[in-house]
C-alpha cells in the first residue's frame, strides 16, 4: 500500500485552514465594552470528584447571579466558563492555557492542592514574560500552605484557611475534650494529604502529648472505591477518634464503609460537607460525632446569609458549600469597581490589602505578606437539626450546628513568604 | 488481630471473586481469539449503569437478570458483525478495534448517564449488617455478593466441564478446524462465549456498582488490573484466573492492613537523613505500596514463569 493524502482530506484540511484563519480575522469579542467580565472553573467536571467540581460551579454561578443582579463589577456582568480539569496536572496547565488562548484573565480552581502550584507557576510565569497580558488567580479551595509560604506569588490569592490555621482550630477544640485517648489519621497520598498529616502529628503532641497517635494512612487519591480495608485496620487499632483531610468521594465512601462496619469513633474533618458526606454520616448513624473545620456552616445565625442559602437552594438545590467563595466574588467585584478596570494588574493591587465584611458576619483581610485572607472560623457538628434551624443538608434530616467559634486574631500564623511585586 | 485477619480476609475473597467473574470472561475470549478485548472492562461499567437503570424502573432483582442479559447481547452483536469483520486484518487490527470499542462505551455511557456518579444504591432488602465478627458488622450486601460470585464459579465450571456446550466450547478453543469438521457452527460458539464472557463482567458491573460507585471512570480504574490477573494466572486459563483474582484480591486487602516499611526492620541500624529520597522509601509503608503490588507481581510473572501459574502458552 502506498502512502499518499486522499484527495477529500486535502480538501478538508484546505478548508479548516480557511475556517481558521476566518476565526482570526474576527474582532476580539472581550474587548467589546458591555460584554461580560469572565472568570475561568477550572476544576473536575468528570470522574470520580466530578461531583465536588459540580457543586463547586453551581455555587459560583449562583453567587455571580446574585452579584450580577446587583448591577454587576463596572457596569459589566460577571460570567463564569467552565473548563474540566479531569483531576490531571497536566489537563489543568492545558485547560488554564485554553482559557488564556480564549481571552480570560481571570481563573479561579480550587480542588487539588497540587494543580493549584501548578497553576500559580504557570501564571506567574506567564506574567512575567506578557507584561500588560497580566493573568490572575483566584484560589477557593487549595490550602497547602505552601501557596502562602514557601511557593506564594503576587497573582495567587487564597480565601480558604490553610492547613495549617485548620489544623490550630481542631487540636485547639480537641485539647478540651478529655475524651480522646487514641487518634487515628487518614489522609490522602498527595501534598495536601501529606501537610494535613504532618500539622496534625505537630500540634497533638504540642497541645495533647497524652494521645497516642494509634495509625497513620495515606492512601491514593481518588481511586479507592471499597475503603472497607482501611476502616478494618482502624478498627483493630483501637482509635477513638479519626483526623481526616479527606474531600470529595474519599470522604463519602470512608465514612459508608465505616458505617457498613459498624465502626463508633469521633471524626474531625475539614470537609465533611461535602457531596455525598451528610448521606454517608447519617447511614453511619453518629449523631454529633463528626465535626468540620470552615468559615460558614448553613445554620449560623445571620439574617442576610441565611437568605442567600435559602435562594441557593430553591435554585440550584445544592447547598453553599463554599461561603469563601461568596468572599472571592464580592471582593473581586469590590476591587474592580475600585481599580474602575477589570485589568487584573490593576485591581490585583487593591485585592492586595482590602478588608471585607466577610458573608456569615465580621471582618476579613487579605493579608498583603502572602495574600492568604483571614477570617472568623467556626467548628461545626453534624446531627439531627433542632426546631430553630433552618437547614438539613442532602435531605437527610440532620445539619450543621456550630460547636465553636475562632476568632480571626487566633488564626493569624506567621509566614515566610518573600513576594516579588510587580512594578 | 485475630478480627483484623478475618475482615481482611472476607474483604480479599469479595475483591478477589470480582476481579474472577469478569478475569474469567477476558480469558476465556483470549483463548478463543488470541485477542485481549481491551474493551472488557467497559462491559463491566456498562453492565453497572444498566443494572442501575433497571434498578429505578423495576427493581433488584429484573436488574440483576436483564442488565447481563442486554450487554451479553451488545458483546455478541459486537463479535458478529464488528471482531469477526475485524478478524481477517489479523491481531493488531482486533487489538485496536477493541481500543476503539472501549473509548466508544465510556463516551456513550457519558452521553446518556452524564458524568457524574449515578446513585445507584443497595437494595433496601439487603440493607443490613448480616452478621458480627469480634466488634465489625459484615452487611449482608456483601454476602449476598460473595455467595453469588462464588455460585457463578461453580455454574460456570459445570457448564465447561459438565454439559455437552461446554465441551463443543473447549474442543474449540483448541482445535477449532476439526470441531468445525465435525459439522458444529464454530463462528457462533464464539460469538456465543464472547456474548458470555461480557455478560459476566455485566454481572460484576451489577453486583459491584450497588455497592461501591458507579460512574464512567470506573472501567478506567479497573481495566488494567484484570489484565495483571489474567496474565499471572496463565492466558486462557480459567483456573488460573481464578487463584489469581483470589491472590490479587487477598494480596491488596493484606497491604492495606499491614504496617511494615524497611525502617522498621532496621530502625536501631541505619536511619537515612530525613528529607532525601532515601528516607521516603525508608519510611513508606506497604499499605502505601499496596496499589503497586499486583504489577511488581506481573512483572515478576513475566520475568521468572512466562506462561503465567497455570497458563500452557506464552504471553
Amino acid at each position: 500500500m502506498k502512502w499518499q493524502m486522499p484527495k477529500k482530506l486535502l480538501g478538508l484540511a484546505a478548508i479548516g485552514l480557511a475556517a481558521g484563519a476566518g476565526y482570526l480575522a474576527l474582532p476580539q469579542k472581550t474587548e467589546a465594552q458591555g460584554a461580560p467580565i469572565r472568570i475561568a472553573y477550572v476544576d473536575p467536571l468528570s470522574g470520580p470528584m466530578a461531583a465536588i467540581g459540580d457543586t463547586g460551579l453551581k455555587n459560583f454561578q449562583f453567587i455571580l447571579e446574585q452579584i450580577n443582579a446587583k448591577g454587576g463589577a463596572n457596569g459589566r456582568k460577571l460570567e463564569l466558563v467552565p473548563y474540566d480539569n479531569k483531576l490531571n496536572a497536566q489537563e489543568t496547565i492545558v485547560q488554564v492555557q485554553k482559557a488564556i488562548d480564549d481571552g480570560i484573565r481571570i481563573i479561579t480552581q480550587g480542588n487539588g492542592t497540587s494543580f493549584a502550584i501548578a497553576i500559580s507557576e504557570f501564571v506567574t510565569k506567564y506574567n512575567e514574560r506578557n507584561p500588560g497580558k497580566e493573568v490572575i488567580y483566584l484560589n477557593y479551595a487549595a490550602v497547602d500552605p505552601i501557596l502562602t509560604n514557601d511557593k506564594c506569588s503576587y497573582w495567587h490569592f487564597r480565601w480558604d484557611a490553610n492547613t495549617d490555621i485548620k489544623m490550630e482550630a481542631i487540636t485547639s477544640f480537641m485539647k478540651g475534650r478529655q475524651n480522646i485517648k487514641k487518634v487515628y489519621l487518614i489522609n490522602q497520598d498527595y501534598a495536601f494529604g501529606h501537610g494535613v498529616r504532618d500539622s496534625a502529628l505537630k500540634m497533638l503532641k504540642a497541645k495533647r502529648p497524652d494521645i497516642e497517635v494509634v495509625g497513620n494512612e495515606l492512601h491514593p487519591l481518588a481511586k479507592v472505591t471499597d475503603f472497607a480495608p482501611y476502616i478494618a485496620k482502624i478498627k483493630a487499632s483501637g482509635a477513638d477518634s479519626v483526623i481526616t483531610g479527606n474531600w470529595g468521594s474519599d470522604f463519602a465512601l470512608l465514612v459508608k464503609a465505616a458505617a457498613d462496619a459498624g465502626l463508633q469513633v469521633d471524626w474531625y474533618t475539614f470537609y465533611a460537607g461535602g457531596t455525598g458526606g451528610p448521606t454517608a454520616m447519617k447511614q453511619a448513624n453518629l449523631p454529633n460525632r463528626v465535626f468540620a473545620i470552615g468559615e460558614g456552616f448553613a445554620n449560623i445565625p445571620h439574617a442576610e446569609s441565611i437568605e442567600f442559602e435559602k435562594a441557593l437552594r430553591a435554585k440550584y438545590g445544592v447547598s453553599l458549600f463554599y461561603p469563601r467563595g461568596v468572599n472571592q466574588m464580592r471582593m473581586l467585584t469590590a476591587a474592580i469597581n475600585q481599580a474602575k478596570s477589570d485589568d487584573p494588574k490593576k485591581f490585583a493591587a487593591i485585592l492586595h490589602d482590602m478588608k471585607f465584611e466577610v458573608f456569615h458576619g465580621g471582618e476579613g483581610y487579605m493579608r498583603a505578606d502572602d495574600h492568604q485572607f483571614f477570617q472568623p472560623m467556626y467548628l461545626a457538628s453534624f446531627g439531627p437539626i433542632k426546631a430553630d434551624q433552618p437547614f438539613d443538608e442532602e435531605k437527610t434530616g440532620w445539619g450543621w450546628t456550630i460547636a465553636g467559634k475562632v476568632d480571626l486574631k487566633d488564626t493569624l500564623v506567621p509566614t515566610t513568604c518573600k513576594m516579588n511585586k510587580p512594578s | 488481630m485475630a478480627e483484623l485477619i478475618i475482615i481482611s480476609t472476607l474483604n480479599g475473597v469479595l475483591y478477589g471473586m470480582l476481579l474472577f467473574l469478569m478475569a474469567s470472561g477476558l480469558t476465556l475470549i483470549f483463548s478463543m481469539m488470541g485477542v485481549l478485548n481491551f474493551a472488557h472492562a467497559s462491559f463491566y461499567m456498562l453492565g453497572a449503569f444498566l443494572g442501575f437503570q433497571i434498578s429505578q424502573w423495576a427493581g433488584f432483582i429484573p436488574a440483576l437478570i436483564l442488565a447481563p442479559l442486554i450487554a451479553g447481547g451488545i458483546g455478541a452483536i459486537v463479535e458478529r458483525y464488528g471482531l469477526r469483520t475485524v478478524h481477517k486484518n489479523g491481531h493488531v487490527a482486533e487489538l485496536l478495534f477493541t481500543f476503539g470499542l472501549a473509548f466508544i462505551i465510556e463516551e456513550v455511557i457519558q452521553m446518556i448517564w452524564g458524568k457524574l456518579a449515578a446513585d445507584y444504591r443497595v437494595p433496601s432488602f439487603l440493607d443490613f449488617s448480616a452478621f458480627t465478627v469480634y466488634a465489625t458488622n459484615y452487611p449482608a450486601y456483601k454476602t449476598f455478593m460473595l455467595l453469588f460470585s462464588i455460585a457463578i464459579f461453580i455454574g460456570l465450571i459445570l457448564l465447561l466441564t459438565r454439559t455437552r456446550a461446554g465441551l463443543i466450547i473447549q474442543a474449540s478453543l483448541t482445535h477449532p478446524n476439526m470441531v468445525g469438521m465435525l459439522g458444529h457452527n464454530v463462528p457462533r460458539v464464539f460469538m456465543l462465549v464472547f456474548g458470555l464472557g461480557t455478560a459476566l463482567a455485566a454481572i460484576a458491573g451489577v453486583i459491584a456498582g450497588a455497592a461501591f460507585v458507579t460512574q464512567s471512570n470506573m472501567a478506567a480504574l479497573l481495566g488494567p488490573i484484570l489484565f495483571v490477573v489474567v496474565v499471572v494466572g496463565g492466558l486462557g486459563s480459567l483456573w488460573g484466573a481464578f487463584v489469581a483474582s483470589l491472590l490479587i484480591g487477598l494480596l491488596q486487602t493484606f497491604a492495606i492492613a499491614s504496617d511494615w516499611s524497611l525502617s522498621k526492620f532496621f530502625s536501631g541500624y541505619f536511619t537515612p537523613a530525613r528529607g532525601t529520597i532515601l528516607f521516603d522509601i525508608w519510611t513508606v509503608t506497604i499499605a502505601q505500596v499496596g496499589p503497586i503490588l499486583p504489577y511488581l507481581l506481573l512483572v515478576l510473572v513475566l520475568i521468572f514463569r512466562p506462561t503465567g501459574l497455570f497458563g500452557t502458552r506464552d504471553t
